[in-house]
């Protein structure tokens, strides 16, 4: 029987149509696609510009396209990083009236890094572990929320700079699911599986010889372990006091946002006659900073970020004798006179190497070099400027890093098939 | 290795009322293969998270062999989800590919080795040892994810719709390599999928759930030829069991306009509703034979559509009725006819069949319970 291509999307592109869904992705001519994955992927997946922006296309079951992406919906829904689903094509056949299988297309998260690109390019030996922190508090925010993960990775991960550390994002959610509330079991079993798959992951990296031979994999794969459990102890372990020392609940609390979160509800018992007070956080929510910084400002950057916004915010405030944390004249007047002056020292063409926040947090770093070499004070304008001139050129565009060309991957392919006399294909 | 035991293991999850697992009670011998099957919701996913330890078990209790593992975390329960992470790295070997995991919880390199070889001798992998796996075909990919689970030597194996993310050529090649796999290796294992024929054809057992509920387990066949309830007899089997309930009159069953007299062990047990004596009947598709219309026992049936597979052909109709007898007929109630597939009838035609003698299913029309033969 004919099948009709049916296209399943909250805001369907007619240029959709366009894409050669008679096709099978692997085979799709390398005028339309942008870039092929690194690496191996379960699914075939490619990348393709549409209009003015670029999806990720995945082949995979009707049904488990149809879950995946009801599933990235709903945690969209739930503010939690991942990626943002944009439709399921289903009904695909060959013009011969071969069934294809089901496509699932997702949004390309700008600005996002594989991490095969993080360690083929840029950074140094503590790459790895920053990476981990990131991912140890993803899978912290999605284990809040009910999100059982079932293959966490890196591989299924994407990383945003965030100031000097990393945000994480989630971009496979085909083996997950959402429930009320999860077991320690389904919570353990993640954490474990996180492990092994970054182990495995690192492990990998090094015969590539792109990791060192002689760092310690397994060690990093037992740190997401430790940073999870203590940040999730942090967040949800049950305390207990005296009366007298009531001071720890506003501690508690300062310790929560601390970590980057925001107390939403607190369950105080008190036992012993009253005695004795214990505290539970019910309810806790990530981006305490990134929240704050978009009620002032509405700027929507990571966490990180935020932070060190803000407490340049803060100083901003401070010289001009404010003492409300909570000024929003004194924000949008910072916004004016020092966060928009200071990007606008970048020129255009350099701007869309970073993200603006991004950018903003390296020329703070900057000035203080500069500032210690000069031996002075140095305005932020000033460097910016430098920064632009000395810093940005050698940084690569990183707005869509997505993996290889298809002139890429051909030259790659072929050089396997030379270093291997066997593969038959 | 080892067998599994549910001992009316329950879940029931927080907020809800009704136990997403009920009571099951179901053993599994050691090296049998047992598939949990049944529509969404049913529970059998659940089960096998319980016996996972995903899912905490709120009444009765799990084991494994002869050690209680309600309490215990999942990954010292010695089981392995297979296919749960079949991500393979491009620049390690396949050998490594299949025994990273054995290096990371601290294995000897000799034993690594020596698994390694093993299990890929199993899955005939041997010769790809020393290759990347861009060399690999799909189907080697597969195996290379078994390989995995297999060198870990578990106890039992847990698959959960291991088959529902592959396209479809590969899912029919990988059902029939992961059942002659299990059944060279002899680990016990749990398979969980929705798809019936999965089920008939890869379990030595199969437990089909309804509800949370366990609704009868056994082999393949028993399944088949002796389904427990008309929802057992409705989910197992393709095309599906003809399923219908009919008056009784004076001990025989009105169907359409045949006169079907009910076995003798039956009639003891028929349901009584509203003064009215009702049964259940099924007959599978290849239980009908074609009669002449003048044969007592035929049943009409209005021929909607014929579905020819080469090897068989499946008539889709409804069951006829003749003007004044419209009164004691479910009207509309659907047929299925396998026929000859060399002399298929006309679509708008009317046939007559009639139930093979011995291979009618009768259940009680009320409960849907199975009526006893003995």
């Amino acid at each position: 029987m004919a099948h009709e291509l049916q296209i399943t999307s909250a805001s369907p592109s007619p240029d959709l149509l366009d894409l050669p869904w008679e096709i099978a992705l692997a085979q799709w001519p390398a005028n339309v696609l942008a870039a092929l994955p690194r690496g191996l992927s379960r699914h075939v997946v490619r990348f393709v510009r549409l209009g003015g922006r670029v999806i990720a296309i995945k082949e995979i079951s009707d049904l488990v396209a149809h879950n995946e992406y009801e599933l990235l919906r709903r945690l969209e829904r739930l503010d939690v990083p991942s990626v943002v689903p944009y439709a399921v094509v289903t009904g695909r056949e060959t013009p011969e009236g071969e069934p294809l299988e089901a496509a699932l297309i997702t949004e390309h998260l700008q600005y996002s890094l594989p991490y095969r690109s993080l360690f083929s390019h840029i950074l140094g030996a503590d790459t790895a572990t920053r990476l981990i922190d990131a991912l140890a508090v993803l899978l912290v925010r999605l284990h809040l929320i009910g999100f059982y993960w079932g293959d966490v990775s890196l591989s299924n991960t994407l990383f945003r700079r965030d100031a000097e550390t990393f945000a994480a994002y989630l971009v496979d959610a085909e083996t997950g699911a959402l429930y009320p509330q999860l077991t320690d079991g389904q919570r353990n079993y993640d954490v474990d599986l996180a492990r092994t798959n970054i182990i495995g992951e690192l492990m990998d990296l090094e015969s590539g010889g792109v990791l060192d031979e002689g760092t310690d994999v397994i060690g990093i794969g037992d740190s997401l372990v430790a940073r999870y459990n203590e940040l999730w102890q942090a967040l949800t372990e049950e305390e207990s006091f005296t009366r007298s020392e009531r001071w720890r609940v506003a501690e508690r609390i300062n310790r929560i946002h601390g970590l980057g979160f925001d107390v939403d509800e607190l369950a105080m018992t008190t036992e012993a006659g009253g005695q004795r007070v214990r505290i539970r956080p019910k309810v806790v929510e990530a981006g305490y900073h990134a929240r704050r910084l978009d009620r002032l400002t509405g700027l929507e950057v990571q966490e990180h970020q935020a932070r060190r916004l803000l407490s340049n915010l803060d100083d901003f405030r401070a010289r001009h004798g404010s003492d409300d944390p909570e000024d929003q004249l004194l924000a949008h007047q910072w916004i004016t006179e020092v966060f928009e002056p200071t990007l606008q020292a970048i020129p255009a063409a350099q701007r869309g190497k970073l993200q603006p926040a991004q950018i903003f947090h390296e020329i703070l770093d900057h000035r203080w070099y500069l500032a210690e070499q000069l031996g002075r004070d140095v305005s932020l304008v000033e460097a910016a400027e430098s920064y632009s001139q000395s810093v940005l050129p050698a940084r690569p565009e990183e707005q869509a890093i997505l993996g290889l060309t298809p002139q890429e991957a051909e030259a790659e392919a072929a050089q396997a098939a030379a270093e291997d006399p066997y593969l038959d294909r | 290795m080892a067998s599994v035991t549910f001992d009316h293991a329950t879940r029931i999850y927080p907020g809800t009322e009704n136990p997403a697992v009920n009571e099951l009670n179901l053993h599994i011998e050691d090296g049998e293969f047992l598939v949990l099957v049944g529509p969404s919701g049913c529970g059998k996913s659940t089960s096998l998270r319980m016996l996972a330890g995903l899912e905490d078990v709120n009444a009765g209790r799990i084991l494994i062999g002869d050690r209680d593992v309600t309490n215990v975390q999942p990954k010292d329960r010695d089981i392995a989800m297979v296919f749960q992470n079949y991500a393979l790295y491009p620049h390690m070997t396949v050998a490594e590919n299949m025994g990273f995991a054995l290096k990371i919880a601290g294995v000897a390199k000799d034993e690594i080795n020596r698994r390694v070889e093993e299990a890929a001798k199993i899955l005939d992998l041997s010769e790809y040892l020393g290759r990347k796996p861009k060399a690999l075909s799909g189907g080697q990919r597969q195996r290379v994810a078994m390989g995995r689970a297999i060198v870990r030597q578990p106890q039992v194996f847990l698959m959960d719709e291991p088959l529902s993310n592959l396209d479809a050529k590969l899912r029919v090649s990988t059902r029939t390599q992961i059942a002659s796999l299990q059944r060279r290796l002899g680990v016990t294992t749990v398979y969980v999928t929705h798809d019936q024929t999965e089920a008939l054809t890869m379990g030595d057992r199969i437990a089909v759930l309804k509800d949370g509920l366990l609704q009868q387990v056994g082999t393949p066949r028993e399944m088949y030829d002796a389904p427990a309830n008309v929802f057992v007899a409705g989910f197992i089997g393709s095309p599906a069991m003809n399923i219908g309930t009919f008056d009784v009159v004076d001990d025989v069953a009105l169907i359409g306009n045949a006169r079907m007299p009910l076995p003798r062990y039956v009639l003891g047990q028929l349901g009584n509703d509203d003064g009215k004596t009702q049964v259940t009947i099924g007959f599978r598709p290849e239980s009908l034979d074609l009669v002449p219309r003048e044969d007592a026992s035929a049943i009409p049936v209005h021929v909607n559509l014929v579905e020819e597979l080469g090897s068989d052909a499946f008539v889709y109709g409804t069951l006829a009725t003749d003007p004044g007898a419209d009164k004691v007929v479910p009207q509309g109630q659907e047929v299925i006819v396998r026929v000859n597939p060399r002399a298929v009838p006309e679509k708008g035609s009317e046939i007559y069949v009639k139930i093979r003698p011995g291979q009618e299913h009768i259940f009680n029309a009320t409960t849907g319970e199975r009526l006893a033969s003995a």
